[in-house]
């Protein structure tokens, strides 16, 4: 198994409604974490808090905010350092996949998914990181995708947001993992949630529970890069490995 | 990637009738419901364990409620639960059995949500000593089409409540129920199983144990002569010596493909039937078994309802009153024997007199009988009314969870309540159930 690192105790959740934040809370609650949870829907938090609750976390706070509107995000994160004490975990999982074709057609479609997957991201991981570069401990973990390893024409601008989002991981790790905090970037495949509740269920798809099981794990095993499930590490060399002119003429 | 949008079609355990709906829609969170655009009809439905078509509607709007999988509050000190209405009894027995509580009631797979549990007003071994899975039900919210909610218990929107527990989803949407679990000291089950031979016997033992909470019997319905109607009798306690509080494992295996019809004949169920009766050597044996086989023998093959082929499988599951009820109960097992077309699993029990809450709730006292047929060209149908013809004649009643047959006739006769319930019937909500019994649609065959 490797050298374990405990369970981090103290966990921010941003887009904490997201079906893969929820299961992997799930976890978190179970080992009696501290949970300060942030969405924009307070309905569905008052829901999501409520489970963790009773799935035995030791606490549960929640915070309304659109995580679009990056002015907010200093006073918000102040919040979670105040309730929580310190922050040990910093989970980052909202996002959006938009419609392809109505982005493709209009770059004011365009620019909200790139807003809200990669700029909003990137002003959270900035202060974040800051954060625990100056605490020389912590975990950043941020829910990215294998759609950003390569651009394909049935979901480029999503692609282009996780793309973008995943090099500025890389750059974020590279700079402050020699000060003892780890930067997870997490590549999940296709995962059963209502981003993809519109899709046809095939054998790839994977539920949020299993995907939930492999954050927790590589959190445990310090990993840098997680595919999730890791076939997806295959596929993803695959893909990667096909000539761009013959890449060029497939229909993907 | 995914550009042929082709809709799968949402099956109901007997995987009979086969009927496309024109949308599957899931349901993540009680505020998804009602949905915006909704022009046909929509059913609630819940992990699709119901046998027949309560859970289907063709053309209409299936609301998959199986995200709704969240605890909403759970009190240690007094054992009620509170939780949304896609939660699974599986996902209540991780939760629960390792803080020492246990399901109230619990059907034969825990593969069921707490909608489809109070839809069908479920029953399970334990109902001659805590009745059905609705009397254990504190309160639940519905929605109804138009938005409105309603919160209803026993005390409160009474009427409401008695529409809902055994509503068959047609009601509204349960969002969420407050449910009473019963304490534990031990996951293990203190088992009994006697051999008996025939009903005579069989009436005796579930008389004599009353006092045990676990009662049900295993019966052959293949063998004739000597041999006619034996089986076994199963008694099991929660056990009272404190022992580690761990949950049942997960599914092992999964049945992989539909296996050709011809496997399951009379041969194949008559050495069945002879194994399963003598698997257990002399008269009583007694054992402490974990609760996962003795409740869920089956839940360790996924999908084992593809045994019986593509064209799926019927239920016959009646209620007999006691007045009557062992020669009803003899006249079924002789026509099924008759028949050869039994499986091996029928089973039979005695309901006891605690009244269950639902306007159509299933449970009467007397005798229970229950078994799965393959479906065979012209045979099992016939067969399967005949049943439900004896059933009519000896002042019993069908399961609407495990049926596709029944009649609007049989249905009114069955439930003269039927005319009060529809009038809490959602004008938004229909069933290939409801359409069935209420003669707007005709039965094959
Ligand atoms: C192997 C096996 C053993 C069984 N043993 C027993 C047994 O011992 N005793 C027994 O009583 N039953 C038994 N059953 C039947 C099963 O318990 C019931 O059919 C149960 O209702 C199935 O629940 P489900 O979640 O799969 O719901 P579905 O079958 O999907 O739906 C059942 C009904 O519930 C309604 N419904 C579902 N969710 C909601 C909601 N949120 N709001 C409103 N309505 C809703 C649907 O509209 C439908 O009418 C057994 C079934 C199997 C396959
Ligand atoms: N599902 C997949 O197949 C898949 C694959 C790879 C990567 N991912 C990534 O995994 C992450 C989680 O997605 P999911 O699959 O769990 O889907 P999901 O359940 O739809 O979660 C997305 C969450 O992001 C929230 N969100 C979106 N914009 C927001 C904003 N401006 N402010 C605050 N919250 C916002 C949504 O809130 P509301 O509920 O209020 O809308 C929702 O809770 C996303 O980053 C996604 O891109 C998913």
């Amino acid at each position: 198994m490797g050298e374990k690192n405990k369970l981090p105790k103290r966990v921010l959740a941003l887009g904490a409604t997201s079906g893969i934040a929820e299961a992997t809370l799930r976890l978190f609650a179970e080992s009696g974490a501290n949970l300060f949870l942030v969405g924009r829907n307070a309905a569905k938090l008052e829901a999501v808090r409520a489970d963790l609750m009773a799935r035995g976390a030791a606490s549960a706070d929640v915070y309304t905010v659109d995580l679009n509107d990056t002015a907010q995000h200093p006073a918000l994160l102040e919040q979670a350092v105040q309730t929580l004490g310190a922050i040990d975990l910093a989970l980052l999982a909202h996002g959006v996949l938009g419609d392809q074709e109505a982005a493709q057609a209009d770059y004011a479609v365009a620019e909200v998914v790139l807003y809200t997957n990669f700029l909003s991201a990137v002003s959270l991981i900035t202060w974040l990181a800051n954060y625990f570069e100056k605490n020389h401990a912590g975990v950043l973990a941020v829910i990215s995708s294998v759609a950003g390893d390569r651009g394909r024409k049935s979901n480029y601008v999503y692609g282009a947001s996780k793309g973008a989002l995943s090099i500025f991981l890389d750059g974020v790790r590279n700079r402050i993992d020699r000060s003892g905090v780890q930067v997870l970037t997490i590549k999940p495949g296709f995962v059963a949630t209502p981003m993809t509740s519109h899709l046809p269920k095939g054998p790839l798809f994977a539920q949020p529970a299993q995907v939930a099981k492999g954050i927790v794990r590589a959190i445990e095993r310090r990993s840098d890069v997680v595919y999730l499930p890791p076939f997806w590490e295959l596929i993803m060399l695959i893909i990667c490995s096909i000539p761009e002119r013959i890449f060029k003429k497939l229909n993907l | 990637m995914a550009s042929t949008k082709q809709l799968p079609l949402f099956e109901s355990w007997g995987r009979y009738p086969r009927l496309q709906a024109a949308e599957l829609a899931p349901i993540h969170w009680s505020t998804d419901f009602p949905r915006q655009s909704v022009a046909p009809a929509q059913l609630p439905v819940g992990l699709g364990r119901s046998y027949g078509d309560v859970c289907l509607l063709e053309n209409g709007v299936l609301l998959e409620t199986s995200g709704l999988d969240r605890f909403l509050a759970f009190d240690p000190s007094t054992g009620i639960l509170r939780c949304e209405a896609g939660v699974s009894l599986a996902q209540i027995l991780d939760f629960a059995v390792p803080r020492g509580f246990f399901l109230p009631v619990t059907p034969g797979t825990k593969f069921v949500t707490v909608g489809g549990a109070i839809a069908n007003d479920i029953h399970g071994k334990n109902h001659h000593v805590a009745g059905s899975f609705g009397c254990h039900v504190r309160q639940l919210e519905l929605v109804r089409s138009d938005g409105s909610s309603i919160i209803c218990s026993p005390e409160r929107n009474a009427d409401w409540f008695r529409a809902t527990v055994g509503g068959c989803g047609l009601t509204g949407l349960i969002t969420w129920a407050e449910i009473q679990m019963r304490p534990i000291v031990s996951p293990r089950i203190d088992y009994e199983g006697i051999q008996f031979h025939g009903i005579d016997e069989l009436i005796e033992l579930f008389k004599s144990n009353s006092g045990i909470e676990y009662t049900v019997a295993w019966i052959d319905c293949v063998s004739t002569g000597a041999n006619f109607a034996r089986g076994i009798y199963m008694l099991g306690d929660h056990s009272d010596v404190p022992a580690p509080l761990v949950a049942g494992g997960k599914a092992k295996l999964n049945f992989p493909v539909d296996l050709p019809a011809v496997f399951l004949n009379r041969h194949t169920m008559r050495a069945f039937n002879e194994v399963y009766f003598h698997k257990q050597f002399g008269k009583r044996v007694k054992s402490l078994v974990h609760y996962e086989p003795f409740f869920y023998p089956l839940d360790a093959v996924l999908h084992w309802n593809r045994m019986y082929g593509k064209d799926g499988l019927l239920q016959f599951q009646c209620a007999l009153p006691w007045e009557g009820g062992k020669e009803g109960m003899i006249e079924l097992l002789r026509a099924i024997t008759r028949s050869g077309l039994a499986s091996f699993l029928a089973v039979l029990k005695a309901f006891g007199d605690i009244p269950s809450p639902g306007m159509l709730s299933f449970p009467m006292p007397g005798l229970m009988l229950a078994l799965d047929f393959p479906i065979r060209e012209g045979v099992s149908f016939k067969l399967l009314d005949n049943l439900a013809s004896i059933t009519r004649e000896h002042g019993g009643r069908l399961y609407s969870a495990k049926d596709a047959r029944m009649t609007a006739e049989q249905f009114q006769a069955f439930y003269p309540q039927w005319q009060e319930f529809s009038r809490y019937v959602d004008p938004g909500f229909d069933s290939a159930f409801w359409q069935r019994v209420t003669g707007r649609r005709p039965i094959d065959g």
